[in-house]
């Protein structure tokens, strides 16, 4: 989904990596083979959103332009197509509520009405404290725990309205939050329990005696 | 070598030839919108697809390489079905203004929709909107007709050398937008309005002012530059309304400069439309009758040795000729073309001309620029070298001279002399690639030879020339790079200072002393007038009134180069005829007949009536002219040991691209490009969005 690309109006005047990001690109950079820097183009400007409060300041397209030497139109030309990197500020969390169709149709639909009640925020819309963003996105890739939504950089799966509320209020008061599967499910498991490799399984290549069927026959003889 | 078989006829192309490229040696035509074939592939359009056998969904055939036993197919009704598809998709958000779009009649999609389109639209939803976006005052955008080809990006990025344009977004909302709104920073910008397949990018002087089918085209030579780029001009009426580029695969490929292309306007300004006569200080009209018996009446008192005669630099072959042969009816042996004050061997036409054909730059495998700023001086030579260094990343371009912003990477060796000289006991790695490079070229600039000690640098650059081997049986790299399109000309018909002549700077100063009474200007403006005495006669011949005609006591209005018939030397010495387009202002007339119909009132008729004539004159004296459009090719003779060289860098002749010449400095358009390249204009900066 294509969002029309504005400049913010409030951009920094300027930005610098941090000492350790310095660093850090340094080893991106090596990755690649000299003359193709311009590949590190994605981790730096995902750097630069980590640096610089989950959003990229034109500047800093501009520094990671000079950095990779490039024309800094390739850097924007980036940052405008991938969803991820923000151009604008966000909030403290933001919130990436799928609503693709397997979400959906677990009930994102309700949650985005919990975000509207809870937060007061639409798609797009920052909370007033600024601590909350939320943002539409379409599929995640998590769809066996669907409904789900990415608060910064972690999953939450299994949601309903009233576990995306205590997520939201114990994110909001500071408290920890399990990521992951909100009702306890392992992994990508049926909703009901296992329906299949109920037992552990066994560790593989150990043991290497023949089924005991086998042996039967063999003393058969 | 892939044998294939195109809607049933069989062709062998070579390897890596796409399916495009080998319908199109065999005639058949395929549409397409973001293929060029002088840009590098996308295949983002989809207009080009096509069956192949096998394959389970059209294939786009610009990014397809032909392989053995292909049999594909271009008319299909599967092939027709996907372009239509595709058609209508690119319809969807296109808007349906060609009744007032400037493309219309010359679009790419117009005339593909005829073919393709439905004749009615299925899509009821709202249409996109894209704002506009600034480009300077050449390129005039609506954005809402793009359709994303990306040929304009590509254009900027690969040949254009500058880095402005981008795909911005994604999906529905993608727009091409700089990151900067201004002018784009290119001297070949104008080519961006060629590319571009629909009306997005269009021309900001010509926008509004007239359909393709109401034009008459007259195929002609350029003269802003010395490189005589093939140019179309458009006139409706009287009146040049465009310059497009026409197809020259030796010279300017499909493309042109921006002075070439948008200094036109500069055509209807401060123009001569009748002979002025000098009265007291101020000129008044005049008839040509009044103008010549002045003439005559003047020259008469005087000896013919006391006449001087200056060539400008749009002067046509023909009326240099004819004025060559007037002043030595007259016994002057005072003439000269160097009307700049260039210093150098102007009788070995070895040491002035391009020796290597434009279109092998693109061979060089080491460049040397000496004094020279080629993506000013000569745009079209500039974009050879870049190509050059694009196909080859490590080509060695070494530049002695001002450090330059040149769309390519160079190493920089020196501002000048001592450069020069201790360059065979260089250790750079620029000179250790020249010695050892196959294919090498230097390019010396006539504007650094501006100064006394020029001819010593011509000779010094050709010794270079001969001691790192750049000239060799099979390959002559040594080039000079004029910057006035009749420089070559002229010095071809010899109108250099004759035996015991004076030069050009020479002229103006013995006008004091009453040696020089009488100086023909034939449209010579860019001359230093400083030193110029009241006392001598001076007569202009010219199309502007700019510096020469502020000096002069008669003007002789003459014709611009879209206004007469004439022949252009390039710098390879590559004679081009230039064709007549529209018909010169008022009382204006070709200038040779004005030199003709002078030599009458004078007594000395030149023995020519007709054009025909004048040129069957001037193939008998030079036979070289016989061959037209060849590059001359003149075997090296060497330029002598060169005498002493100043120790002050060598200079680039031109300040600012955009105004040169008396057409350029009269151009409006000009004039925009000059103030928005300085950066002294009111137009808003912004970044994009």
């Amino acid at each position: 989904m294509g969002v029309k690309y504005k400049k913010y109006p409030n951009q920094p005047k300027s930005f610098t990596f941090t000492k350790e990001n310095m660093k850090k690109i340094e080893a991106i950079i090596k990755k690649y083979p000299i003359g193709f820097q311009q590949s590190a183009v994605m981790p730096l400007l995902d750097l630069a959103q980590r640096q610089h409060d989950n959003w990229i300041p034109e500047p800093a397209m501009e520094e990671i332009a000079r950095i990779l030497d490039i024309p800094v139109i390739r850097v924007v030309e980036v940052a405008t197509f991938y969803t991820m990197y923000n151009l604008a500020p966000v909030g403290k969390y933001h919130i990436q509520l799928c609503s693709t169709t397997p979400c959906m149709l677990c009930g994102a639909g309700d949650l985005l009405k919990t975000c509207k009640s809870k937060l007061g925020i639409g798609h797009g819309e920052t909370t007033k404290d600024g601590k909350f963003t939320l943002t539409e996105v379409e599929c995640l890739g998590a769809c066996v725990n669907a409904p789900m939504a990415q608060i910064n950089d972690d999953y939450y799966e299994d949601l309903t309205p009233e576990i995306f509320e205590t997520v939201i209020e114990s994110l909001s008061s500071g408290k920890d939050v399990p990521v992951g599967s909100q009702t306890g499910r392992k992994g990508s498991m049926a909703q009901l329990g296992p329906t299949s490799l109920e037992k552990e399984a066994k560790a593989a290549g150990i043991d290497m005696a023949p089924p005991p069927e086998l042996k039967k026959k063999k003393g058969g003889k | 070598m892939p044998k294939l078989t195109i809607d049933g006829i069989e062709i062998t192309v070579e390897q890596g030839t796409s399916i495009l490229q080998a319908a199109e040696q065999l005639g058949i035509e395929i549409p397409r919108f973001c293929y060029h074939d002088r840009l590098s592939v996308p295949a983002n359009c989809r207009m080009c697809l096509v069956e192949v056998e096998g394959a389970p969904k059209p294939v786009a055939s610009c990014a397809q390489p032909c392989g053995n036993d292909m049999k594909v197919l271009t008319k299909s009704p599967k092939v027709v079905k996907a372009r239509q598809g595709v058609m209508e998709f690119l319809l969807i958000n296109h808007p349906l203004d060609c009744p007032i779009c400037d493309q219309g009649g010359e679009c790419d999609l117009q005339d593909q929709s005829v073919a393709y389109g439905y004749d009615r639209s299925r899509y009821a939803e709202n249409k996109r909107a894209v704002k506009e976006k600034y480009l300077g005052p050449l390129i005039d955008t609506h954005m809402n007709r793009c359709i994303q080809c990306t040929r304009c990006i590509r254009f900027s990025e690969e040949l254009g050398g500058v880095e402005s344009l981008g795909l911005i977004g994604r999906g529905e909302v993608v727009e091409i937008a700089p990151y900067v709104e201004k002018m784009i920073e290119s001297e070949l910008s104008g080519n961006l309005i060629d590319v571009c397949p629909v009306g997005a990018l269009v021309s900001r002087p010509y926008e509004f002012k007239a359909r393709p089918w109401e034009l008459r085209k007259t195929e002609t030579i350029d003269v802003m530059d010395a490189v005589g780029s093939n140019i179309r001009v458009d006139s409706r009426g009287n009146e040049v309304l465009r310059v497009l580029p026409r197809l020259n695969e030796e010279i300017n490929e499909e493309w042109i400069g921006d002075k070439t292309r948008f200094a036109y306007d500069g055509l209807k300004v401060q123009r001569l439309d009748r002979p002025y006569i000098r009265d007291g200080k101020k000129l008044r009209e005049a008839t040509w009758e009044e103008a010549f018996a002045l003439i005559a009446s003047k020259l008469e008192k005087i000896d013919g040795k006391q006449i001087g005669a200056l060539v400008g630099d749009l002067a046509a072959m023909e009326e240099i000729k004819a004025l060559k042969d007037l002043m030595n009816a007259w016994g002057s042996p005072h003439t000269d073309c160097l009307i700049d004050g260039a210093v150098f061997d102007a009788e070995n036409a070895g040491g002035y001309l391009f020796n290597t054909n434009i279109a092998d730059i693109e061979k060089a495998d080491a460049i040397l620029l000496v004094g020279t700023n080629p993506r000013w001086e000569a745009p079209m030579i500039n974009l050879r070298i870049r190509k050059a260094a694009l196909a080859n990343r490590d080509l060695p371009i070494g530049v002695i001279g001002e450090q330059l912003d040149l769309n390519y990477k160079y190493e920089y060796l020196g501002a000048g002399a001592d450069t020069l000289t201790g360059l065979r006991k260089s250790k750079s790695a620029f000179v250790k690639a020249l010695k050892k490079a196959k294919n090498p070229v230097v390019i010396l600039g006539a504007g650094a030879l501006r100064r006394k000690d020029g001819k010593a640098i011509q000779q010094a650059v050709a010794q270079i020339a001969e001691e790192f081997k750049i000239i060799k049986k099979d390959w002559n790299g040594f080039n000079m790079l004029h910057t006035a399109a009749s420089r070559i000309g002229a010095l071809t018909l010899g109108f250099v200072p004759g035996r015991g002549g004076y030069n050009a700077a020479k002229m103006i100063e013995e006008t004091k002393s009453g040696k020089i009474k009488a100086l023909y200007l034939m449209g010579a403006d860019d001359v230093n007038f400083k030193g110029l005495s009241k006392k001598a006669f001076v007569i202009y011949q010219g199309h502007h009134g700019d510096h020469g005609a502020i000096h002069a006591d008669v003007i002789l209005p003459g014709a611009a180069y879209t206004e007469k018939a004439g022949v252009y030397m390039n710098v390879e010495g590559r004679a081009q005829i230039a064709r007549q387009a529209v018909f010169p202002p008022g009382e204006a007339r070709e200038d040779w007949k004005i030199l003709r119909a002078l030599s009458d009132f004078t007594g000395s008729p030149l023995p020519y009536d007709n054009l025909q004539g004048l040129r069957a004159a001037m193939v008998t004296d030079h036979p070289e002219l016989q061959d037209i459009n060849v590059p001359m090719k003149v075997k090296w003779k060497g330029l002598g040991v060169p005498g002493k060289i100043l120790k002050a860098g060598f200079e680039t002749s031109i300040k600012n691209y955009y105004q040169t010449n008396v057409i350029s400095r009269h151009s409006v358009t000009m004039a925009e490009c000059t103030a928005e390249a300085s950066g002294k204009t009111n137009k808003k900066v912004a970044a994009n969005g």
